[in-house]
């Protein structure tokens, strides 16, 4: 640039520099305010000891000592790794319902959208469903497994299935989810490559394992995030079904969040906090890794 | 035209101190949502108009359950000039944090402490009153009167008879204990009365306010008697399933003859078809002879929140409500028992039954949650629930109970 352009001005000068930062701005002022700046808070607050209401005792790690030393930490903990383990059923689940749908019949877009109906519905509607579909004496479930063996269980008052119980409730939307992710992933698989495969002789399991689920990939790749997130961030079907209990055997991170820090019996900030903060750490491995994937693909592109 | 101004002024000023005078306003925030509560206090707010129509009420009616989270907010936010709220340690917190006013005038200046007698203790924290007590109802052992007369089973009077009748019908095939523990706070009535009647009055309220550790072999005395019912499978199956109201079918139904619950149950009960001969009511038998008998009486009450802007018409209210007529009235509608013991007696059996108990009884606790820590309750439930389900695990969980127990009263 010549020396003589001082006139044209700063802006016409800085244009370039400046219009990704205004272009930027709008969304960057959101995901301080409502992103960063609360994530920042929750930490402070974990480090106190704070009621709410009162004044804010400063107690450094205290609330962390009390979590290492807190059975239900350990308790709520195990239940999320149950959680994280067995929701991931829904991605396979999801792709078997996507390619039993992924045909051409007479009246399939009706069968696709009563198979996603589970997703549509609030998570508290399928909560309650599952919840009366266990209930001991009347439930659906439970006349069944009387029928069958003569004894009767009532999931969500036993401690060994009630985590299971709600994990299946769970995996009815979530599957529901994933076959969409799938069906619309099938969608535009490049029919050219798998006539080449059938030219081949691929059929089967080996079509499907070497040349539909390769070009899925970004499918998987998506119902694999919102997962293993959907896992770790459990709350509704917990808080519905069982608030927990039966004590505190279906305790999972986020509800004990909520019932330390904003529930009837709870108002401790701190700890609530200090709780967030543990399961934010815990969500962050998972969003590295997707993150680093993701950049990694970019790059190869 | 300056003198035109000034008188105008004088008569806009005089205008505005005349409402000021005339239009007191008062808002009340409380939590009356469901149809019986919300009559009474539709018929005290009439009233109370009646009688002052120089006070205007504004009643901001909440949801039962979002009540609790919403106090927290617009104590601080925006207090109104009168709030529900419940006796005890529930209230010790707003207390703490400078939220309610002292209303020790309004007992002072209206005989209260005479009147409320029954209520004083659990509405005095450091010496100061902090509310007014309007109602409250009693806890107590409701059974199917004609199941018992069918099994030849007299109302038990002591814990042996208890278990000889609970023996009995759990012979015949019907379970002698209805409950739903899934809400966890059932289990803090049976608690609560074990106690109350194996160590006494004392001791519970030296326990629930964090002076005793749980591990205490006064506190296992406790479970032991417990385990007595636990043991042979006296409760309703799968308790931990169902909530309160899901156990009345049984009892409805003739497979469960005991519930130990509050008052408030007859309605469910006489909703769910039994007429009022077939329910019957006794106190929660004797224990340990010669204890004298506390009973259980959770108390609903209104305080001043210390941010009030019309504190003295506020206090008209509380006086008010404090009176023998309104409470007698609003008791009436509610199904519930006047704290007021000038008022009028109620005429339903059950309430009869229960003014006479509570009159004669040696002190009243509010109940478990109420009495203890709210993050000890939480706690405490669990492991009582935990408890009627696992009998033998009793020495874990009362080791949970008093680490939680060292944490919270520290």
């Amino acid at each position: 640039m010549p020396d003589t352009a001082p006139s044209a001005g700063f802006w016409k000068r800085n244009q370039l520099r400046i219009a990704p930062i205004l272009f930027l701005a709008p969304g960057a002022l959101m995901f301080l305010i409502y992103v960063l700046i609360p994530i920042v808070q929750s930490v402070w607050i974990s480090f106190h000891d704070w009621d709410g209401l009162g004044a804010k005792v400063w107690i450094g790690l205290g609330n962390y000592a009390e979590l290492l030393d807190d059975d239900t930490f350990y308790v709520a903990l195990k239940n999320n790794l149950i959680w994280l383990a067995l929701y991931l059923l829904a991605i396979p689940m999801g792709l078997a319902a996507a390619l039993f749908l992924n045909q051409s019949v007479w009246g399939i877009r009706l069968y696709k959208s009563l198979f996603f109906f589970p997703f549509v519905i609030s998570q508290v509607v399928v909560g309650l469903m599952f919840t009366w579909f266990y209930a001991p004496d009347f439930g659906l479930f439970s006349q069944a497994i009387h029928w069958l063996t003569g004894a009767e269980v009532a999931i969500l008052a036993d401690e060994r299935f009630v985590t299971l119980g709600i994990i299946a409730a769970g995996l009815w939307p979530q599957t529901a989810y994933c076959m969409i992710l799938y069906l619309t992933g099938l969608n535009n698989l490049n029919p050219e490559q798998i006539e080449a495969a059938r030219m081949d002789n691929a059929r089967g399991w080996r079509l499907l394992w070497h040349v539909i689920l390769p070009q899925l990939a970004p499918a998987t790749f998506i119902a694999m995030v919102v997962t293993v997130i959907g896992a770790l961030r459990s709350f509704d079907l917990v808080s519905i079904m069982t608030a927990g209990g039966p004590y505190g055997s279906s305790q999972v991170l986020s509800y004990f969040m909520y019932e330390q820090a904003l529930s009837e019996y709870g108002y401790r900030m701190g700890y609530g906090a200090a709780i967030a903060v543990v399961l934010f750490l815990i969500m962050m491995v998972f969003i590295t890794l997707f993150i680093v994937r993701m950049i990694a693909q970019e790059r190869n592109r | 035209m300056t003198m035109f101004k000034a008188l105008a002024g004088l008569a806009i000023s005089a205008l505005l101190m005349g409402s000021a005078a005339f239009a007191g306003e008062i808002v009340i925030n409380s939590d009356h949502s469901d149809p019986a509560p919300k009559k009474a206090m539709e018929e005290l707010i009439a009233d109370f108009q009646a009688k002052h129509p120089d006070i205007t009420v504004k009643w901001n009616n909440f949801d039962h359950e979002g009540y609790k989270a919403a106090i927290r907010n617009f104590l601080t936010a925006d207090p109104p000039d009168v709030a529900a709220w419940y006796a005890g340690n529930r209230m010790a917190p707003f207390v703490e944090a400078g939220l309610f006013e002292d209303v020790s005038d309004v007992w002072a200046a209206n005989g209260l402490d005479d009147q409320l007698k029954s209520s004083a203790a659990s509405m005095t924290i450091d010496g100061k009153k902090w509310g007014v007590p309007y109602t409250y109802y009693q806890w107590g052992i409701y059974y199917r009167a004609d199941i018992f007369k069918e099994q030849g089973i007299e109302p038990p009077k002591t814990w042996a008879e208890l278990l000889a009748a609970s023996e009995k019908l759990h012979a015949a095939g019907i379970a002698p204990f209805a409950i739903g523990t899934k809400a966890l706070w059932p289990t803090g009535g049976w608690f609560d009365y074990l106690n109350l009647r194996v160590n006494g009055y004392e001791f519970h309220m030296d326990l629930t306010a964090g002076k005793v550790p749980y591990t205490d072999p006064r506190v296992k005395a406790v479970f032991e008697k417990w385990a007595e019912l636990v043991t042979p499978g006296y409760f309703l199956e799968n308790h931990a399933a169902i909530d309160w109201q899901d156990a009345i079918p049984q009892m409805v139904q003739g497979k469960a003859a005991m519930y130990l619950m509050g008052n408030f149950a007859v309605a469910t009960m006489k909703e769910g078809g039994l007429t009022e001969d077939q329910i019957g009511f006794m106190q929660f038998p004797e224990i340990t002879p010669g204890i004298p008998m506390a009973e259980e009486a959770p108390t609903d009450t209104f305080h001043i929140p210390a941010g009030a802007k019309n504190k003295e018409d506020a206090k008209v209210f509380l006086a008010y409500l404090a009176s023998p007529e309104a409470q007698a009235k609003m008791n009436a509608t509610l199904g519930q028992l006047p704290v007021n013991n000038q008022a009028a007696k109620p005429a339903d059996k059950f309430l009869e039954a229960g003014f006479n108990m509570l009159s004669n009884a040696y002190a009243l606790a509010q109940f478990y949650d109420r009495d203890t820590d709210a993050e000890m309750a939480k706690a405490g439930m669990e492991g009582f629930q935990e408890f009627m389900v696992k009998p033998d695990q009793i020495d874990r969980i009362l080791e949970r109970l008093e680490k939680v127990r060292a944490k919270v009263y520290k």
